[in-house]
């Protein structure tokens, strides 16, 4: 039993050690004995412990102070303070420096059994926790963010920076960009790792839904409540709530939502008792909610209660260094599973890939090889297994390849989609519109319809 | 063959020595017989707490011991302790030859029930099997089952057998009785 599990008896009684050493032995335990503080604290540096059992009072180190050594050296220790008179004060003292209990002499034999091999059974489930949370972590938390260039670099800093604490996050990006998965490792790096991540696609639910989505219901709150359910809120219960897609939530939930966020508090549709909820929050747009609250679609409250730390993601064109990093990842993700010994990407199918603008970001870039993953013959991916709508065709409009005839041909691409209204083209291509009127003119544009083709 | 002695401390009564010697040898493959030597276990006794200390007891019993005797058992109906325990069913020297065992607690009146002579002496057994188990260096055993299970309350000692389970036996060198070949 208890596979050898090492004692150390400290008492500076002889009969005491003998007596409880021999009958240690017998239940099957290694003991080791000191009669003093000092060469209890000898023994344990020579020898591992699991529990020693420490005699309250002894001349010179009592057990008090020594349980403090003995803690300080081995924080693992189980400590069991021994003591000949009960009294309240002794037994605070001991547990309050962390002993793990405290028996009064003579003990009964059922009880410091019990009492020891408890002990070592919580000493044990502990560590084998810590093993399996360390194995838990290691498995459910894979690197999916990928990426070496600069930009990446700030959003990984600013998630280990962001991540341990509790503040509230608001991830942007354009759609596609893998805000989801940096909400995901702010939850890992997190305290609350171990608690669940609820992810609400706050777009994908319509008002009512999301309502009762996120703060539950009561039974008969609307027609096909049959049963109360707990909101999402709930549900994370000391873990992390993911909002994605907060831009397109309606007036009246942005309210609701910065009540919880201020108080903490849900009421479920239907009931009247606000219910306490403990989660982190981690909310994210592809919108600008700057421009939404100057049209007064976004609460500007809401807004600065999301908005405390900020992460910005870049768009995949603007890392375009990352591709062949992202493009090696999404390979060895699909090769598994698709059974395929793709090892590469022929250079000239690289030099398209790294070329092309990824409107759809990561997203469009996985969907892409994953695609390009079931025509592609092994052992590599090529050109024509991929088929990018590319805007700019190798050559240029025009056969020319220069930086200022593709600008050309863009913005009076865009011009034309507009209808030739300019300041919606500049607000399309995100410029000023004396900028855009200063090109017009150099390109000789007039006011008449220009054809691009 | 090995002989088991019993060493009658103070009045056993019950006819506990009898059964002992019909059932100890099927356990441990050994002969038993009652050795009548008088002992007094007054020296071990301890006036403060009205009980008698179970080292002093083995070392007064390994004094005594005849140089024939393969194992000693002494049998007492005093309630027996070690100094940091308040009470204990019986002492052995472990990997020793001389172990003792209290009727006192094993008794249903001392649990202010009504006498069950009959489930003392099983209990008996047990406890001699256990403490005799101890010197023949066997220490606790995880099979509830088994004779050296620990067994620190009679409800525990109601649960387990009063036979040695096969590894108990391995590791002791017993020779299964025949009843248990069959």
């Amino acid at each position: 039993m208890n596979e050898k599990a090492n004692l150390l008896i400290v008492d500076d009684e002889l009969i005491v050690r003998d007596s409880l050493s021999k009958w240690f032995r017998e239940e099957g335990y290694e003991v080791s004995v000191a009669e003093s503080a000092s060469e209890a604290l000898t023994k344990l540096a020579g020898l591992h412990y699991d529990v020693a059992l420490v005699d309250i009072k002894m001349p010179g180190t009592d057990g008090i102070e020594l349980q403090r050594r003995l803690h300080e050296i081995n924080p693992a220790l189980i400590v069991i303070i021994m003591t000949g008179y009960a009294s309240v004060e002794t037994a605070v003292a001991a547990l309050k420096n962390g002993a793990y209990d405290y028996v009064t002499k003579p003990f009964d034999p059922d009880d410091i059994a019990h009492t020891v091999r408890n002990a070592l059974a919580h000493h044990r489930a502990e560590q084998e926790n810590v093993r399996l949370r360390e194995t838990v972590a290691a498995v459910a938390c894979p690197q999916e963010l990928v990426g070496q260039s600069a930009a990446m670099k700030r959003v990984f800093e600013a998630i280990e920076t962001v991540g341990p604490t509790e503040a509230t996050v608001l991830i942007t990006g354009e759609s596609g960009t893998g805000k989801e998965l940096v909400a995901r490792a702010i939850h890992n790096a997190s305290p609350r790792r171990y608690n669940p991540l609820v992810v609400i696609h706050c777009g994908a639910l319509t008002e009512t839904l999301l309502e009762s989505e996120l703060f539950g219901h009561e039974k008969g709150a609307f027609t096909g409540a049959q049963y109360r359910k707990k909101g999402n809120f709930e549900i994370a219960e000391c873990g992390t709530v993911f909002l994605d897609e907060i831009g397109d939530i309606s007036l009246k939930t942005q309210t609701d939502l910065l009540r919880v966020l201020q108080e903490r508090e849900i009421t479920r549709v239907g009931g009247s008792q606000p219910i306490h909820v403990d989660f982190r929050c981690v909310a994210a747009t592809n919108r600008r909610l700057e421009t939404l609250i100057e049209e007064g679609k976004f609460r500007e409250d809401l807004y600065y209660r999301l908005n405390v730390f900020r992460i910005e993601l870049p768009p995949l064109r603007e890392r375009r260094e990352d591709i062949p990093l992202l493009v090696d990842h999404f390979i060895r993700k699909f090769a598994v599973p698709m059974s395929k010994r793709i090892t590469r990407v022929a250079p000239k199918a690289m030099e398209v890939l790294q070329a092309y603008d990824w409107p759809g970001n990561v997203r469009e870039l996985e969907n892409a090889i994953e695609r390009a993953m079931v025509v592609a013959q092994e052992p590599e991916l090529r050109e024509v297994d991929f088929t990018l709508k590319l805007p700019f065709p190798p050559g240029g409009a025009n056969g020319s390849r220069t930086l200022e005839e593709a600008e050309r041909a863009h913005i009076l691409r865009v011009l034309e989609e507009c209808g030739g209204n300019q300041t919606r083209a500049a607000q399309v291509l995100d410029i000023d519109r004396v900028t855009l009127h200063t090109k017009l003119k150099k390109y000789g544009w007039k006011k008449t319809p220009v054809d691009v083709s | 063959m090995n002989r088991i002695q019993l060493l009658p401390i103070g009045e056993a009564g019950d006819g506990v020595l009898e059964y002992l010697c019909e059932a100890l040898p099927a356990e441990l493959g050994a002969a038993c017989e009652v050795l009548r030597v008088p002992f007094d276990p007054q020296p071990a006794f301890h006036a403060e707490r009205q009980q008698y200390h179970s080292t002093q007891i083995l070392a007064g019993m390994h004094q005594r011991l005849p140089s024939d005797s393969w194992r000693l058992l002494g049998i007492t109906p005093f309630d027996l302790y070690i100094p940091i325990l308040t009470f204990v069913f019986g002492e052995a020297q472990l990997e020793g030859t001389c172990a003792v065992v209290s009727t006192h607690r094993l008794r249903q009146e001392f649990y202010g029930l009504p006498p069950d002579p009959k489930l003392m002496r099983q209990r008996l057994l047990k406890e001699a099997v256990h403490e005799l188990g101890h010197t023949l260096s066997l220490t606790h055993c995880e099979d509830y089952r088994c004779a050296m299970a620990p067994s620190h309350s009679v409800e525990w000692i109601d649960l387990k057998g009063s036979s040695l389970c096969a590894g108990c036996r391995a590791r002791a060198r017993i020779i299964p009785p025949v009843s248990s070949l069959s």
